[in-house]
């Protein structure tokens, strides 16, 4: 049903009209109103106290840390703080939710979230696109609850609190995103932005970082239509992918002449469809009122300040940056900030290897090419700038070739073991003895007697041929520059 | 020797285990020993922790002994004094219902700060005392646990909703105790059962372990049968928290060096609004005698107004039975308390709720559901916000140039049980003159001041926003003028 061509197809008829709600989970040492560890993984109900339990009595005390992040988001996406905001209880049942209010931050009128109005700008298609933040909220993640199934049967559900009164950031953005493939990169953008700040993880895999999207289709010059909010997608590709698939749906339904229903879609990633709840949707009446246990969070001036002056280096600056002092091409500058980590591995390799470009395009080549197969974080790896610059200094001695050298990164990539012990486990030390050389290229042009005789006749080309075989017979392990120069000695000689 | 150990002050116990006259398992003994005798026809306990207070108590013996070569100065401040806590404040290991069906059982893994702070004074915990469900109600017959009953009559109720410690400090079965106040539920069963209590300032003392009613009100303080005793355990419990954001980060001052039997000077304000229909004219005129007590001491006694006194009522209705109806969301029977069986989570939660609550505090789930819905929410409780500052303002105004301000504490002395519990708005009307007082967040004490075809009338003096010390001052002023806090009700018990 979806195909690769219906975005553009849908944008003919169709204006596409999307706008994000991301949930962050910041990175604080605790959570959001009390002390208790945010640690990820713990044995379920260890990290928990009579506040992040709802117990009877207890009492919220905000966290100075996760409103800190907060302002530094805001900062980094241009919003206008609000020196003075409100929490307030959002109240709804449901059992992962142990005081069945959640406290978070909600506008109305005199009552403004930690900021709002803000933008985020990107190139995309090779345009400038700018997408205006509407707020930045901070609130508390909800527990976690455990199924417990027979025969596909749910007996029981457990509840996990750990991850209960978890600082949350909520970025809402306006409805500027205008395609699916948009909205990736724009989600891509904050997400690297989220990492330079410190303030996130940013796995979507992991839930810390969480997209809700509100989209809807309309004729060119006419009013927003009906939306529908698609929830459940836990990657950058799901949120394109769900997208499309909800893109084609409303535009079949609209072509159709029928009217798209407000309701709340759940993208499944197996099938690749979105899908409705079967149970009529009430419109929640979520009763907001002013949090009594908080009194209103008010930020200095000077704090606000400080903050912004000690904002961390943003990838565009990075970039910027990397362009002047290390002389990159924007666009490999571009790639190698995109991820937080590879950068900061980037620039500690440089140290130790002082050839920027080199890192540049093994991380780049090599070390991408290794993740996007097995869809790995740059994060997962057991690389250290260390062992990089270690192999890479081995290349430059010529103690390996280029080609043992993607060899042994593979090996390190795999194992995290070093690049000489690879070397040294192997025998892979490189074979720049003349005579020992010299026997196997004997040996090939014995084997060999038409491309000899090609090469002898002119074709250039033949050497080559030559030259592999070499190589093949020792394992790659020939100093192909000196086969080169045997090779052309013996054939001319 | 029973006998006279629970007829001592906290202050006068305080002396004679200091000087090793008696021990603190004596005292506790002393007490336990009324209590057994005492309270089946009282029920102004839920639970009496007899061996924890014992236990607790020769540990304080012990303390004593140790330090009975140094002076007095050397031992906490509550050593070897028991307690009365209210049901609605977390005591770690023991029970904690809020007198409700659908608490029953739970015992909390922590203690609430107050609890930390008696501990920390050498304070014995007796037990914890009946009181209407969740803080709900003025004659704490909401009780999920049966009604408590009025020491001077018991066949008239004690007040409420901290009806069981007001019964408490009344009959002698503990020298203090803990109550909690969010519309008058401290002062008007102190003023009922012929006590004092005394509601702080909001933000004086910590709610951290009180189980919440009404945040924006709720506030924790002293039930004694002294003033002086008040403001010993006033300075006990008082003071800034950092579990409770709402608590003030202000110095606390002494509170006993508050006890000077002077009031010449100062301005006090009547308002005019308290002396209506409905006020029992024996309680009007005890109140008026007192006022004319204070001109005799050389205060300056004025009529004052507070106009939006009418509003207070309504507005209160609205903002705590808002607040409540989200405090309270969190019993739903998964994590602790009562569950009802049932098939499927919707099912248990409305079983749970519907059997777990009583009609009370169903019926202020369903007032707080509705004025906070979508449609409602300006119209009430946006509208009770605003009238609760105007409230606020009447008060600020009054105190431009009155230092305190006197009025009844409740409209009429304590009535027969069943009178008014099948009909809330006469319930309500009980708590006419102490929730504006709330509402404003003002410190407001209730003192004994009379009494009504022998029923005690309570006296309420009101001041500026965390100045205790001056209500302190009046109070003990007219203590020391007066002899009703030295009457005791007609119980036997020995």
């Amino acid at each position: 049903m979806v195909e690769e061509s219906v975005t553009a197809r849908v944008q003919d008829e169709y204006e596409i009209v999307i706008g994000l709600e991301i949930h962050v989970q910041l990175l604080t040492a605790s959570k959001m109103f009390c002390g208790c560890s945010t640690r990820f993984g713990a044995p379920p109900n260890t990290q928990v106290c009579p506040v992040c339990l709802g117990l009877p009595g207890s009492l919220p005390v905000i966290n100075r840390r996760a409103v800190e992040l907060g302002l530094r988001t805001a900062l980094a996406l241009n919003c206008t703080i609000h020196p003075q905001s409100q929490f307030h209880r959002k109240n709804y049942y449901y059992p992962d939710l142990p005081k069945n209010y959640q406290i978070s931050q909600y506008q109305y009128k005199d009552h403004p979230p930690l900021a709002s109005n803000g933008y985020l700008t990107f190139t995309f298609d090779g345009q400038v696109r700018t997408v205006r933040i509407r707020r930045v909220h901070l609130e508390e993640d909800t527990g976690k609850l455990v199924h417990v199934e027979r025969d596909g049967t749910v007996l029981y559900s457990l509840v996990d609190y750990n991850r209960s009164g978890v600082p949350l950031m909520e970025i809402v953005t306006e409805p500027d995103l205008r395609s699916p493939e948009e909205a990736r990169e724009f989600l891509s953008r904050l997400r690297t932005l989220l990492q330079y700040l410190e303030v996130s993880s940013g796995r979507m895999e992991e839930g810390t970082l969480r997209c809700d999207a509100n989209v809807s289709l309309r004729r060119r010059g006419e009013p927003l239509g009906i939306r529908t909010e698609v929830k459940n997608m836990n990657s950058l590709r799901a949120v394109e992918r769900a997208l499309s698939f909800e893109v084609a749906r409303q535009r079949e339904i609209l072509q159709a002449g029928g009217e798209v229903v407000q309701e709340t879609r759940h993208w499944d990633e197996r099938r690749e469809v979105t899908f409705g709840s079967r149970e009529k949707e009430e419109a929640q009446d979520y009763r907001y009122f002013p949090e009594p246990d908080l009194v209103p969070m008010v930020l200095d001036r000077s704090w606000i300040e400080e903050v912004r002056r000690t904002l961390p280096e943003l990838p565009e600056q990075r970039k910027q940056r990397y362009v002047e002092q290390y002389a990159l091409s924007p666009h490999d500058a571009a790639l190698l900030v995109e991820d937080k980590a590879m950068a900061d591995f980037f620039e500690a390799a440089v140290k130790l290897f002082p050839q920027p470009k080199a890192v540049c395009n093994w991380l780049l080549g090599d070390v991408m090419g290794y993740l996007n197969a097995r869809g790995m974080e740059f994060t997962d790896l057991p690389l250290t700038p260390e062992k990089l610059a270690g192999m890479l200094k081995l290349m430059e001695d010529g103690t390996i070739s280029i080609r043992l050298a993607k060899e042994i990164l593979e090996e390190m990539l795999a194992t995290g073991k070093d690049a000489a012990s690879i070397v040294a486990e192997k025998g892979l030390v490189q074979i720049r003895d003349e005579d020992a050389l010299r026997a196997i290229v004997e040996e090939v042009i014995a084997e060999n007697p038409n491309p000899v005789r090609d090469y002898r006749a002119g074709k250039e080309k033949a050497l080559t041929f030559l030259v592999g075989q070499v190589m093949r017979k020792t394992s790659g392990r020939a100093n192909p520059d000196l086969v080169n120069r045997l090779l052309k000695e013996r054939l001319h000689g | 020797m029973a006998g006279e150990i629970t007829d001592l002050s906290a202050v006068e116990l305080r002396e004679r285990l200091a000087r090793g006259e008696i021990s603190a398992p004596e005292v506790v003994e002393a007490y336990l020993q009324r209590i057994r005798a005492l309270d089946p026809q009282l029920h102004a306990f839920l639970y009496v922790d007899a061996e924890g207070a014992l236990m607790q108590a020769r540990k304080v013996q012990e303390q004593v002994l140790a330090r009975s070569r140094g002076s007095e100065a050397d031992l906490p401040p509550l050593a070897g004094i028991p307690v009365a806590v209210k049901d609605n404040m977390c005591t770690k290991g023991v029970p904690t219902t809020c007198a409700s069906r659908i608490l029953e059982g739970w015992r909390p893994p922590y203690d609430a700060t107050v609890i930390e702070r008696l501990r920390k004074a050498g304070a014995i915990i007796l037990g914890k005392t009946n009181l209407d469900e969740f803080a709900m109600g003025s004659s704490t017959e909401n009780s999920g646990f049966g009604p408590t009953r009025n020491p001077w009559d018991l066949t008239r109720v004690p007040g409420g909703s901290s009806g069981g410690s007001a019964a408490a400090v009344a009959a002698g079965l503990a020298p203090l105790a803990l109550g909690s106040d969010t519309g008058g539920s401290i002062r008007q069963p102190a003023a009922l059962c012929g006590i004092v209590g005394f509601k702080p300032t909001y933000g004086r003392v910590s709610r951290y372990g009180l189980v919440a009613f009404a945040s924006s009100l709720d506030q924790i303080g002293p039930m004694t049968r002294t003033v002086s005793d008040c403001a010993v355990l006033l300075n006990v419990i008082a003071g800034n928290d950092p579990r409770d954001s709402t608590s003030a980060n202000l110095p606390c001052p002494d509170f006993t060096q508050a006890l000077r039997p002077e009031v010449r000077g100062l301005r006090i304000g009547i308002p005019r609004e308290c002396f209506v229909e409905g006020l029992q004219p024996e309680v009007r005129e005890a109140v008026l005698q007192a006022a004319d007590l204070f001109s005799s001491l050389g205060a300056i006694c004025t009529e004052i107004s507070l106009p939006h006194l009418d509003y207070a009522l309504p507005t209160y209705y609205l903002i705590a039975p808002a607040e409540a109806s989200s405090n309270l969301a969190r019993y739903d029977g998964v994590q602790y308390g009562y569950r009802a069986p049932a098939g499927d989570l919707y099912t248990m939660y409305a079983r749970t709720r519907r059997e777990g609550f009583g009609p009370e505090v169903k019926r202020r789930i369903m007032l707080g559901t509705y004025a906070l819905s979508a449609g409602y929410y300006e119209a009430f409780y946006l509208k009770a916000l605003k009238v609760r500052t105007l409230i606020k303002r009447d008060f600020d105004a009054a105190f431009q140039d009155h230092d305190l301000i006197l009025m009844p504490t409740s409209p009429t002395v304590a009535f027969p049980l069943g009178e008014k519990v099948t009909d809330p708005l006469q319930m309500y009307l009980n708590d006419i003159f102490t929730i504006p007082v709330s509402l404003a967040g003002l410190p407001g004490i209730s003192i004994p001041c009379g009494f009504a075809n022998g029923l005690p009338i309570g006296l309420q003096l009101v001041g500026r926003a965390f100045d205790e010390e001056t209500v302190l001052r009046a109070a003990f002023t007219f203590e020391q003028h007066t002899g009703y806090w030295k009457a005791r009700p007609p119980l036997g018990g020995g």
